[in-house]
């Protein structure tokens, strides 16, 4: 596994902990997932924040929290200083959302929030697109991971744009990549660790399936897979069929 | 002192952000503070003066994706 600012992460698999139907549910999900980071937000104290605080706690692994919701860049800075308080942890996911249809990033006040961010010492997760430009420029603003969508935040379409996540793998070769947002299916994450991604990160595909805990599983071991199948060499694709079994010592019958 | 806390409108007796959490029953509670869009780090909670029409936000952990 690649390093992500300085961690290790044990398995490619980093999961939410919205929507579940309920918080025993949720915990099954995670257990079963292996997943090695959990999503996690700030909102309006109604309650019951610190419990579920101490239970996210309680799984053991890494919390990332987001800044969901936010739609300027000086929102999303605002909120990730009083996540780094509030969860002790310089990593951040960061969203500036610039459309409420399709949940997309706003570039723009993306990059402003990520340099902002990075210049106060955050290790910063964007949520963005697979359009490498933009990832250049989080690059530059001091970004060390990118986490470009698969398809809009809880569509579960998958890859809308193969293409242009493979660039993006091969454009940033050194660059732990996330794909995040929009996987429905276990098989999305194995295409996207089949591309060389170092990581997925999903929650409602997981959260709102029949047997949560099931489906979870069925992603872990899908990223497990295909992240396998990416160290292992995969052939070439070809036009025409090529014999497996040899001609040399075929009957003439 | 007429605030704003989590978007409801109060008249409470507090001349700080950390009175004022103390007086809304969250003084003891593990929160994330922002007063009027900035963030006020716990440390300076004591210290950050409050003046009428201010909003306050109060948050805490969450589910999240």
């Amino acid at each position: 596994m690649r390093d992500f600012y300085g961690t290790t992460l044990d398995t490619p698999m980093m999961l939410g902990t919205a929507r579940y139907p309920s918080p025993k549910v949720m915990e099954e999900a995670f257990r079963e997932s292996r997943a090695s980071v959990a999503t996690v937000s700030l909102r309006r104290e109604g309650g019951g924040g610190e419990a579920f605080r101490e239970m996210v706690r309680a799984l053991g692994i890494h919390v990332l929290p987001n800044t969901a919701g936010c739609h300027t860049a000086r929102e999303a800075i605002t909120t990730a200083q009083m996540a780094r308080e509030y969860f002790e942890t310089d990593w951040i996911k960061l969203e500036v959302i610039g459309n409420d249809d399709t949940l997309q990033p706003d570039p723009f006040g993306l990059v402003e929030a990520a340099k902002a961010l990075c210049d106060d010492g955050f290790k910063v997760f964007p949520y963005t697109t697979e359009d490498s430009v933009l990832a250049a420029r989080l690059v530059d603003a001091g970004c060390r991971v990118l986490m470009p969508w698969g398809a809009p935040i809880g569509s579960g379409q998958g890859l809308n744009n193969p293409f242009g996540l493979k660039a993006l793998r091969a454009a940033f070769p050194d660059i732990p990549l996330v794909v995040d947002a929009g996987l429905g299916l276990p098989s999305h994450a194995a295409q996207a660790m089949e591309m060389g991604y170092d990581a997925i990160l999903l929650n409602t595909a997981v959260a709102e399936a029949q047997d949560p805990a099931a489906m979870a599983r069925a992603f872990g071991l899908a990223a497990e897979a295909g992240a396998l199948a990416a160290r292992s060499g995969p052939m070439p694709v070809r036009d025409m069929a090529q014999p497996s079994t040899p001609v040399i010592g075929k009957a003439w019958l | 002192m007429k605030i704003d806390v989590n978007g409801e409108k109060h008249d409470i007796a507090a001349s700080t952000v950390a009175e004022a959490l103390d007086l809304l029953g969250w003084g003891e509670m593990r929160v994330a503070t922002a007063l009027n869009g900035a963030f006020v780090p716990a440390a300076t909670r004591a210290t950050t003066q409050l003046s009428d029409g201010d909003q306050l936000e109060v948050l805490t952990a969450m589910q999240g994706g």
